[in-house]
């Protein structure tokens, strides 16, 4: 009865040691190991493993070519809205701070020091196939870096898109707009552009 | 027989046996007040870093998102610690010289990580998964607090497991429309939301069962 009472004694003052139930043997993502050499726990792949399904064989998606080489001259995927919706935000998080949000080159990055990057209205880029932009988000281009590691391919391709209705926001033929909205925009009022004849008549009757 | 104590004593008595009553009541709030300091929570307590990073002069100052650096928060348990290149990419020729960002420039240099020390630890039984919390309208600043006002990174909340729960509980206070998941000083008056009907939408759940979060 003593020897068992002193065991548990025992057991309990041992257990008081045992508070780092916190830190447990399993690695948290980065942190640093003690076991490799250069201290990190998440091991690098090796050269050239693809993942099962990551092949990318398909060159104009993962690099925007066409077959003979060139740079593709249509999008490999559905441009919609939702594409559209998605690449705005993808633009405005990884774009625009040196594009700025028109895409002029005149962003938050730039008006610190960084060097100006080429207005999207400009001329030559307006004229440059959407492979083109592609590439320059995967490889970088001049002082840009790669954002391969930032936005995934499905996301460049949104961004692409972003672009050209960026590009064609300031270099549309007016008379291309309905006459509904076109006279509002004149008017100085901001329009939503989903706007139906309807909905423009109901809410100017409203006013 | 003769009384052993004095009648005077009674008092003593008394006091000791209020005070032992009181003495422990004190003992377990001590300890209770303890187990809630921000020495053991580890709450705004600003962490020795290699690089002052500031996240103030980053966001608010300079208007970028969370996520140009953050990249995994949308997909991931993790929401990511951004490598030295993302770094480089503007300081390769913003601040290119600065002293305070050598460790930036040797990192890159050596292909060596930067060892950052990690502000928001949860305990290793804990399994916290970033992309739902996003997917389901919990903002940034819900449990980072106001990131966008911290010249240098600090634990805004306790992370006790009651600070936890509190939310776990009733999620819909915390409910926020997606576009509005990084915005920093979100008020749901100035969107027109309710945050309730919102919770309803995204199909938020109060979950507060164990394996929720412990595995």
């Amino acid at each position: 009865m003593k020897t068992r009472s002193a065991f548990l004694f025992a057991l309990l003052v041992l257990a008081t040691g045992c508070t780092d139930m916190k830190d447990q043997a399993r690695f948290e993502p980065l942190e640093s190991s003690a076991f490799f050499k250069n201290q990190q726990s998440a091991r690098p792949l090796l050269e050239r493993t693809v993942a099962r399904g990551f092949l990318r064989e398909d060159d104009a998606m993962y690099r925007g070519l066409a077959a003979d080489g060139s740079f593709v001259q249509t999008l490999p995927v559905e441009v919609n809205a939702k594409l559209l919706a998605r690449g705005q935000e993808r633009f405005n998080i990884f774009c625009s701070p040196c594009h700025s949000r028109t895409g002029n080159g005149r962003g938050m990055i730039v008006q610190r020091g960084y060097k100006e990057p080429t207005s999207f209205h400009d001329a030559r880029l307006r004229a440059t196939a959407p492979g083109y932009y592609f590439d320059v988000i995967t490889n970088g281009f001049g002082v840009m870096s790669s954002y391969a590691s930032q936005v995934p391919p499905d996301d460049r391709w949104a961004i692409v898109a972003y672009i050209r209705a960026l590009q064609l926001s300031q270099h549309t033929d007016v008379t291309l707009i309905a006459p509904y909205i076109r006279s509002r925009l004149e008017a100085g009022e901001v329009v939503d552009p989903a706007m139906s004849v309807e909905e423009a008549h109901d809410e100017h009757d409203g006013h | 027989m003769a009384q052993i104590f004095h009648r005077s004593t009674n008092a003593l008595s008394r006091i000791t046996i209020f005070g032992g009553v009181f003495f422990l009541a004190v003992l377990i709030w001590a300890a209770d007040q303890w187990t809630r300091s921000s020495y053991m929570t580890g709450q705004d307590v600003v962490l020795h870093q290699p690089v002052p990073f500031s996240h103030d002069h980053h966001t608010a100052q300079l208007g970028i998102d969370c996520r140009y650096c953050h990249t995994s928060v949308e997909e991931s348990a993790f929401a990511g610690i951004p490598p030295t290149a993302t770094c480089m990419n503007c300081h390769n020729l913003i601040w290119n010289e600065s002293p305070m960002l050598e460790p930036v420039r040797q990192s890159y240099a050596t292909n060596t990580p930067i060892q950052w020390q990690r502000v928001h630890d949860l305990p290793d039984f804990v399994y916290f998964n970033h992309s739902i919390h996003v997917a389901k309208g919990v903002g940034c600043e819900s449990c980072h607090g106001r990131v966008d006002e911290m010249p240098l990174i600090y634990q805004a909340e306790t992370l006790q497991m009651e600070w936890c729960l509190s939310c776990h509980r009733d999620p819909a206070p915390n409910t926020r429309p997606r576009d509005q998941v990084v915005t920093m000083g979100f008020d749901p008056k100035d969107h027109g939301v309710d945050p309730a009907q919102l919770a309803e939408e995204y199909n938020v759940q109060s979950l507060i069962y164990c394996s929720v979060c412990h595995r």
